[in-house]
């Protein structure tokens, strides 16, 4: 799969592209996360990226894309760089070659207000990452009142449906550490929505929890990814991916070794390092 | 020995011990640990920041402020800043700041060269996952550092800011240098008018240790609830 060349974005033009329903329309029930439809509009393109830790290239030459509302499912041994590759698209990781472009946005571009893409890319962390000084109410709200200058009434209001959506309503006052792993999660999960975010990237989001955790946090994913929602998942979990994903991306020392519908690559992968990799992870 | 003693002293001057002594350490003491504490937050943050010139600016003052004598800061302070204000406003004659205003400003610089310390280690404990998550929401720097790192960073330090704090509750006995009359200061002035040197000097040593040593012990209490809340 090849990118697709994107039009220069005008400096400070929003992340979400053109016909987007503005950033508040998900506010009412049952409209929580922006409706995707498969119109094979690209919503991340990944070209030909490399990175560098010094003299060691964690990153050869990536290139990828996903479309509007694909979900797209990130695996490969581990320091193959799937972490490194997620944390480019919303540029917490710096990269020297290549491009990314985000809904229409260049990531690497001086003109491009960082802070203003990020809040349109929703990121789940695999140590959830809430804030622990702040109640489960305020984890959920502080970035939509201090980043996109919600009032304190909407962005409550829309944390707590989110928070309802994620089924822990009754834990709105708590503060993280009360909560458990799978909870903690699922909150993060939340939080990340409620920013209306145009994709969200998922850096093995289950691989901190406690098994009987895993299934919990899974549903909430698979829910997320049937409504619509364009995802980039790395996960080991073959099951969420058979279920959910469309593409499947096998990554080894760097590079992407392979790129392929998702019943393919179940199939009969074609590498055979994703061959070798694949029958290790299903032994299990 | 103890026969000899008049405790009548300390009790008839009470009145002027407190409320004009120790008011004005309490006072100074708060207002220059509020301040030193913003200060050397902002300190530290530069110090963390990266940006050549303003990383080495803060850490040349913090090790300056570090390597003098308290009272060489306050009697230099004194002396010093009318010239400089002087020089500054391109008045001809020295700028006079008083007393209070000159030991409020040299406990504040001083106090943030040592609580900047404490902040710098205070942010450094946060993870790195906190910041990473804080801008993948959108947050800019110093959106991040107000709302994610320093109350993070400020909970976790707070035992180190208070102990530091009874340090300086201690050192503004030092602004008799200036002539002003703290706690300490009021109690000489009455030693020295009655002629009680002895009851005067032991009830000041008897009040400072009282203070400091509550103050100690609800610090160690709030550090052990800290620790349980991490
Ligand atoms: N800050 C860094 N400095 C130097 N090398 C790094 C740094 N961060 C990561 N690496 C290296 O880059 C490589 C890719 O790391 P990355 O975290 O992306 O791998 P990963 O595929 O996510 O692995 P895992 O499954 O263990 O999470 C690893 O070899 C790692 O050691
Ligand atoms: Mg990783």
């Amino acid at each position: 799969m090849t990118s697709t060349p994107m039009p220069a974005p005008t400096p400070g033009t929003p992340v979400a592209p053109a016909g987007q329903a503005p950033a508040d329309s998900g506010l009412q029930a049952g409209n929580l996360i922006q409706p995707g439809t498969r119109t094979g509009e690209t919503m991340i393109a990944i070209d030909n990226v490399s990175k560098w830790y010094g003299e060691f290239q964690v990153l050869t030459n990536c290139t990828t894309s996903v479309a509007k509302g694909e979900v797209v499912v990130v695996c490969g041994p581990s320091g193959s760089g799937k972490s490194t590759l997620i944390k480019t698209v919303n540029a917490l990781e710096p990269f020297q070659k290549g491009q990314i472009t985000v809904a229409g946005t260049k990531v690497l571009d001086k003109s491009t207000n960082l802070p203003k893409l990020r809040s349109r890319v929703g990121m789940v962390f695999q140590h959830f990452e809430l804030f622990p000084h702040l109640s489960i109410t305020d984890n959920l709200t502080i970035a939509q009142r201090k980043v996109l200058g919600r009032g304190a009434e909407d962005a409550r209001k829309r944390g707590l449906d989110l928070l309802a959506r994620v089924g822990l309503s009754a834990h709105a006052h708590k503060f993280p550490g009360q909560l458990s792993g799978g909870q903690q999660q699922r909150v993060a999960i939340a939080r990340a929505l409620a920013m209306n975010p145009v994709v969200m990237l998922f850096d093995e989001p289950t691989s901190a929890l406690d098994p009987e955790m895993v299934g919990e946090v899974l549903d909430v994913m698979v829910e997320l990814a049937k409504e619509g929602m364009t995802m980039m998942v790395v996960t080991h979990e073959m099951g969420f991916a058979r279920k959910v994903a469309d593409r499947v991306i096998f990554m080894d020392r760097g590079e992407i070794v392979e790129d392929a519908h998702k019943d393919d690559f179940f199939g009969k992968p074609r590498s055979e390092r994703a061959q070798t990799f694949l029958s290790k992870i299903l032994q299990h | 020995m103890l026969a000899n003693f008049d405790f009548s002293v300390i009790t008839s001057n009470l009145p002027y011990l407190f409320f004009d002594g120790m008011r004005f350490t309490l006072g100074l003491t708060a207002m220059a640990a509020g301040m030193g504490i913003v200060l050397g937050t902002l300190i530290a943050m530069a110090r963390l920041s990266g940006v050549p010139g303003l990383k080495h600016v803060a850490k040349v003052y913090v090790e300056l402020m570090r390597s003098l004598p308290l009272v060489l800061v306050i009697f230099w302070f004194y002396f010093l800043v009318p010239y400089i204000g002087a020089y500054v406003t391109g008045s001809p004659n020295p700028i006079q700041v008083g007393a209070f205003p000159s030991a409020l400003i040299t406990f504040t610089l001083f106090e943030a060269a040592y609580f900047s310390e404490i902040m710098r280690a205070g942010i450094q404990s946060i993870p790195k996952g906190q910041t990473a998550a804080a801008s993948a929401l959108g947050m800019n720097y110093w959106q991040s550092m107000v709302n994610v790192v320093l109350p993070q960073a400020f909970r976790n330090m707070l035992p180190l800011l208070l102990t530091q704090t009874i340090v300086l509750f201690q050192d503004t006995s030092l602004v008799y240098v200036l002539s002003l009359t703290d706690f300490l200061g009021a109690a000489s002035k009455v030693a020295q008018r009655d002629g009680r040197l002895v009851e005067m000097y032991l009830f000041a040593a008897v009040v400072y240790f009282a203070v400091c040593f509550t103050a100690s012990f609800l610090v160690r209490r709030l550090q052990a609830r800290v620790a349980i809340i991490r």
